[in-house]
């Protein structure tokens, strides 16, 4: 904290465990009135836990919170709000049939009447260069205008300190420069701001000081201003891994093809993909980018075999023709899938990891004639976990026990292990610490090389640069042609995001 | 916010020794409750637990009625249990049941000169089949116009009985019965042989525990028990593998509605001996109960058809020992499903009382 | 048909759908906060039970309704505990309380069978029950018929236009996202749950005090089930659930009436016709998955706790 300004929160020794883990661990933080204060660290160190705790969504076992130089006992976000601290959730805290005034009105101690909320939404909404339509349900909205919604709602509180929880991840590029314009205004007014990212040239061009986190524990408290990305990247990490290397190699026969596909949503207020067209080719990685919610979801269950709608166009795998074929049907054709859930779709919570190797490794011959075979499956889950490196007790361990990063490796590893021609990964590292996640992408690297076809979704534009061969974008269930990374650069992606959102970045 | 004066603790992982002894739980606290009941009721509560639990169980006749109503319940629950697993709510065992008996009772009246030996081994098979095709409504409606089971096959219930009265009070009446709405008796080769004389539990029995040593196998053993499991654990996980929701519905269905109609089938073919119209005094749905203190799993089933039967004649029992009202029985039924549901809790909770000891400077 | 006929007709057809009425207004209440209680059926049976016992040894009907509802609002608090505090399944915990609300009843009524009871007496209305049709029509049903009415305005207003009513829309759509604004989920879904047993409690005492005025073992026969169904038909909408009740009630009555108007079928193939109304009538809402997507509230049927 910059000594001129007045503290406005501070933390001394907050614990808070889950079980065996210690999610945060003696942590002191300060912010001053007016500053921007970065919390960073990779996934896991314990920075949503911390901002819960701030928000009082939960309740820390054991330290204090002084706000304003007065200990607090924060015990539920009505009486965070009444303190004056507003939160904006990366998963965004919006009922999808409500009204954005309803939705605004929820989060409201006193109950103000229809008009006057109106009133009032349209003034801050507009003081800020944040428009939106206070009789608009949510579930017709774009994810970066839900954001707005979550940002007028803290500020139409006043509050005194705004935590800003991963903001960028639902941005295109230029909307994030649009919502700093709107951050370093708040500050300007003397609001404070916890701003958590894992973005490091975010942080260095937007905020005055930051708290880093590594398990749990408070690493150091820096400027960003006179630290570089590796300087950042190393204190979050401890060392920095060795970067990936993809290297140019000559592509096969098309594994996947899809050809003007159009399917409906089964979902209530989900994404219709709109004529997706891509080809990926044996010996290639395929990156998808976009920004949250804009169909990627979809177009993995399209591709998966999961939603088998009525549709138009048509989609082959390996040359064979796929449209109304159900997963088990597309796996015999060689297909492979990881799903962004891991608990619950890519692994059965209360099941041992030999029995998920079952999931999907009836073809591998741990189930014939209709027999489970529990040694076969005993045997297979043991190999992944050598060969992945999976922390556990065992092949015996049930799957929830895992951590998400040790458990995501299973899953990889358990499709990598079926020899797919064909690969579809969802999310590959979302929430992964970043070994698990080098040696992650370094496996899906491994299988292109030795000759299978890739496509990997992700809404982490970096990963997409470390390991893909082509990227395409998906912007509202429409997909972009796919072009070679080097023709690409974080702008003209962000372009393309943008395309035909443009509203998305007023 | 509410503050809670107990806070529970989510498990990392469910404990699998409690999952086992919840049951045992539940029972204790339901024998506990009978005893606060009893003293409530002005009797000497131990001498009536005693008469409820264990009288009955002291006659060969006895332990025949013992065997001979846990068979509708296990025969039942069995099914239940393999739909519960994979999320396939069938609570219309009951209708099923009444449907089964209503075909075999069918095949016995009208047909049985004609197939001779082959009478009741058919009627048995009828009366399968229509408890399948009772239970294949629900089935089609839910995988076709995704219509809630639960709802539907209950509503099935109804309709049974009142097809059944209606055809006791039409063409099936027996014409020398005064009137009565039940059909003639069946001739005696038709009923199911006796285990043992001097008692009435049948061949039943036998039919229940090969089922039961099927359904073991089907559930541990077999792929399609798998994807039955996963189904009912983690839906998402069984369409992320492919497992066809469909096909889980169908199966669940068809094979509980088998169950529940052999079970009906069985009623009329042995204790009762001709159609009537109440079969059964809600088997159908007590096997629900047993279905979930048996832990969906075969064995456990057995047990608890065993102890839900003993229910139905500790009832009977204080009924006639000591003019006390024979739904006891559904008291205690109801409470034991109380209580095992809430020893359930432990399985994914734990209180931590003093584990985690809470430091606030 | 003649006009007394007619008469006949409407006015029984209320009055047998006032139970439903009840029951699905109050299970309506109870899912948009996103509970799934399938103990309506239990939780009837033991309000009519209350309703008749006070009824017939008090001879006092309002005492009655009132432990009607209190009863019934036990059973519900029972549910509330077991699937809000201790995280039981709904499904299971819901047919559990059925099936103990039926052993319950039939063992605490077992003296009171075939006993006596007054009837609940129509309002006096001066003037209004005099008037030409509309009077026969409209205004000689018992208090309990105008309540219902009133329960409907209500609920409807309450969820249109109160924030409190906001509210419990808002934790019926994601318990955690109310959550994590500060709104008090489980307080909420209490309310709501000890609402829906307060109603279904009304549901049977006016099975029990004015419908049939007698006890009965299983007396509601499927009408809690059918008042479930109901709010799955009326896709979560006061209105629709009301019409549904009336379209039901008009069912059953016609076994009533079906000599005056001159059908020859078997009683019990008419019996049966609520049931298969039942069925049909959830098909053609749920033909279309989207309609039940759209309608229902999303986490219906799904546990909370405030600390996973």
């Amino acid at each position: 904290m910059t000594a001129d300004r007045p503290e406005r929160l501070r933390l001394t020794s907050i614990c808070k465990r889950y079980g065996e883990l210690k999610a945060n661990d003696q942590i002191d933080l300060a912010v001053g009135a007016g500053e921007i204060h970065a919390v960073l660290g990779e996934n896991g160190a314990g920075k949503s836990t911390l901002m819960k705790i701030i928000y009082g969504v939960t309740q820390p076992d054991s330290g204090t919170l002084f706000w304003e130089g007065q200990p607090v006992e924060i015990q539920s976000p009505a009486i965070a709000r009444q303190l004056g601290i507003g939160m904006v959730f990366q998963h965004f805290a919006l009922f999808q049939t409500l009204t954005v005034a309803q939705n605004i009105a929820l989060a409201l101690e006193a109950d103000i009447d229809d008009t006057e909320l109106a009133r009032r939404i349209t003034e801050v909404s507009q003081r800020y260069g944040l428009p939106v339509d206070p009789q608009r349900l949510v579930h017709t909205m774009s994810v970066g205008e839900r954001q707005r919604v979550e940002i007028v709602r803290c500020l139409l509180q006043s509050p005194k300190l705004l935590i800003m929880d991963e903001p960028t991840s639902v941005l295109t590029p230029m909307a994030v420069q649009t919502l700093f314009v709107t951050l370093r205004r708040l500050a300007s007014e003397g609001v404070s701001i916890l701003y958590i990212s894992h973005k490091l040239d975010e942080i260095r061009s937007l905020c005055d000081s930051a708290t880093v986190l590594r398990g749990g524990r408070v690493v150091t408290h820096t400027l960003p201003r006179n630290e570089s990305n590796d300087s950042l990247a190393r204190l979050m990490v401890g060392s920095a891994p060795a970067p990936c290397v993809l290297e140019l190699q000559d592509t096969g026969a098309k594994q996947l093809e899809v050809n003007d596909y159009c399917l409906a949503s089964p979902e209530a207020f989900g994404v219709d993909l709109q004529d997706i067209n891509l080809t990926v080719r044996s010996g290639e990685i395929v990156g998808i980018a976009g920004v949250s919610g804009n169909g990627q979801k979809e177009l993995a269950a399209a591709l998966s075999g999961e939603t088998v709608g009525p549709h138009r166009g048509w989609l082959r795998i390996a040359g064979q023709t796929a449209d109304h074929q159900g997963p088990t049907r597309r796996r015999a054709l060689g297909m492979a899938f990881v799903p962004e859930e891991r608990l619950g779709r890519g692994a059965v919570p209360n099941l041992s990891l030999a029995d998920n190797a079952l999931l999907t490794g009836s073809a591998m011959g741990l189930a014939t004639k209709g027999v489970r075979r529990p040694r076969r499956m005993a045997a297979y889950a043991r190999e992944i976990i050598q060969r992945f490196k999976v922390r556990c007790g065992g092949e015996q361990s049930i799957a929830q026990s895992l951590s998400g990063g040790n458990l995501q490796k299973f899953i990889v590893g358990r499709e990598i292990g079926l020899q797919p021609k064909l690969l579809l990964v969802s999310q590959p590292t979302w929430g992964v610490d970043v070994s698990a996640a080098q040696l992650i992408r370094n496996a899906l690297i491994e299988l292109r090389n030795s000759g299978a076809a890739i496509l990997v979704i992700s809404e982490e534009l970096d990963e997409l640069f470390m390991i893909c061969d082509r990227i395409a974008v998906i912007t509202k269930g429409r997909l972009s042609p796919a072009y070679p990374r080097a023709q690409l650069s974080t702008e003209s992606i962000g372009l393309l995001m943008s395309g035909s959102e443009g509203e998305q970045h007023a | 916010m509410l503050k809670w004066p107990l806070r529970l603790e989510k498990r990392a992982v469910p404990s699998g020794s409690l999952r086992l002894t919840a049951p045992l739980l539940a029972v204790l606290a339901m024998v506990i409750t009978g005893f606060v009941v009893f003293s409530l009721l002005g009797q000497a509560p131990l001498q009536a637990l005693k008469l409820f639990f264990i009288t009955p169980l002291t006659t060969v006749y006895g332990l025949g009625e013992l065997l001979l109503k846990a068979t509708p319940l296990v025969l039942c629950a069995l099914g239940l249990a393999l739909g519960f697993r994979a999320n396939v709510w069938n609570i219309g065992a009951e209708g099923q049941l009444t449907l089964g008996a209503l075909c075999s009772g069918g095949v016995a009246l009208f047909w049985a000169p004609a197939l001779g030996n082959l009478a009741l081994p058919l009627a048995l098979v009828a009366g399968t089949a229509g408890g399948m095709a009772w239970a294949a409504i629900p089935a089609w409606l839910r995988t076709r116009f995704n219509t809630s089971e639960i709802l539907v096959s209950l509503m099935l219930v109804y309709i049974a009985q009142l097809w059944l009265v209606m055809m006791l009070h039409g063409s099936w009446r027996d014409p020398d019965g005064f009137n009565f709405p039940q059909s003639r008796a069946f001739a005696d080769g038709l009923l199911l042989p006796l285990l043992w004389e001097g008692q009435r539990a049948n061949w039943a029995v036998w039919f229940t525990l090969v089922l039961a040593l099927m359904s073991w196998l089907f559930s541990s053993q077999l792929f399609a028990g798998y994807r039955m499991l996963v189904s009912g654990e983690a839906p998402a996980a069984a369409a992320y593998a492919g497992f066809s929701e469909r096909w889980t519905i169908w199966l669940a269905l068809l094979i509980s509605g088998g169950c529940a109609g052999l079970a009906g089938a069985c009623e009329v073919l042995g204790p009762i001996g001709r159609l009537q119209t109440t079969i059964s005094p809600g088997y159908g749905f007590a096997a629900i109960i047993v279905a979930f203190v048996g832990r969906l799993h075969p064995v456990g089933i057995v047990l608890a058809g065993l102890l839900m039967s003993l229910l139905y004649l500790g009832g009977e029992n204080v009924q006639l020992e000591l003019q006390l009202p024979s739904a006891m029985t559904g008291l205690f039924q109801g409470t034991l499903l109380f209580y095992l549901l809430a020893a359930d809790l432990f399985i994914n909770f734990r209180l931590p009382l003093a584990s985690t000891p809470k430091v606030r400077p | 048909m003649s006009s007394d006929l007619f008469i006949a007709i409407f006015t029984s057809t209320i009055v047998a759908a006032t139970p439903l009425v009840y029951a699905a207004l109050g299970e309506l209440v109870v899912e948009r906060a996103g509970v799934l209680n399938l103990g309506v059926e239990g939780m009837m049976l033991i309000g009519a039970l209350a309703a008749f016992a006070v009824n017939a040894s008090t001879g006092h009907t309002g005492l009655a309704y009132m432990a009607a509802a209190l009863a019934a609002a036990l059973l519900a608090l029972l549910f509330a505990i077991l699937t809000l505090s201790l995280q039981a399944n709904q499904v299971a915990t819901g047919l559990a309380l059925t099936l103990f609300g039926l052993g319950l009843s039939a063992f605490l009524g077992r003296n009171l069978a075939g006993m006596p009871a007054v009837t609940l007496q129509p309002l006096a209305l001066p003037w209004l029950r005099d008037l030409p049709l509309i009077g026969p029509l409209l205004f000689r049903f018992d208090a309990a018929v105008y309540g219902s009415l009133l329960l409907y305005w209500a609920i409807s207003h309450f969820l249109r236009n109160t924030r409190a009513g906001l509210r419990l829309r808002a934790v019926g759509e994601s318990a955690t996202v109310a959550h994590s604004l500060g709104q008090p989920v489980m307080r909420i879904r209490y309310a709501a749950t000890l609402f829906g047993g307060l109603t279904s409690g009304l549901a049977g005492a006016y099975l029990s005090t004015a419908l049939t005025p007698m006890w009965v073992e299983g007396m509601s026969s499927g009408r809690g089930w059918i008042a479930l169904a109901l709010v799955v038909f009326a896709t979560w909408r006061p209105a629709r659930v009301l019409l549904g009740a009336y379209l039901f009630g008009g069912m059953t009555v016609l076994q009533l009436h079906s000599q005056a108007l001159g059908l020859h079928v078997p009683s019990e193939a008419l019996s049966m016709l609520p049931y298969i109304a039942t069925i049909v009538v959830l098909v053609l809402i749920c033909r279309n998955p989207k309609t039940i997507l759209l309608n229902q509230p999303a986490s219906l049927g799904r546990n909370f706790h405030p600390d996973a």
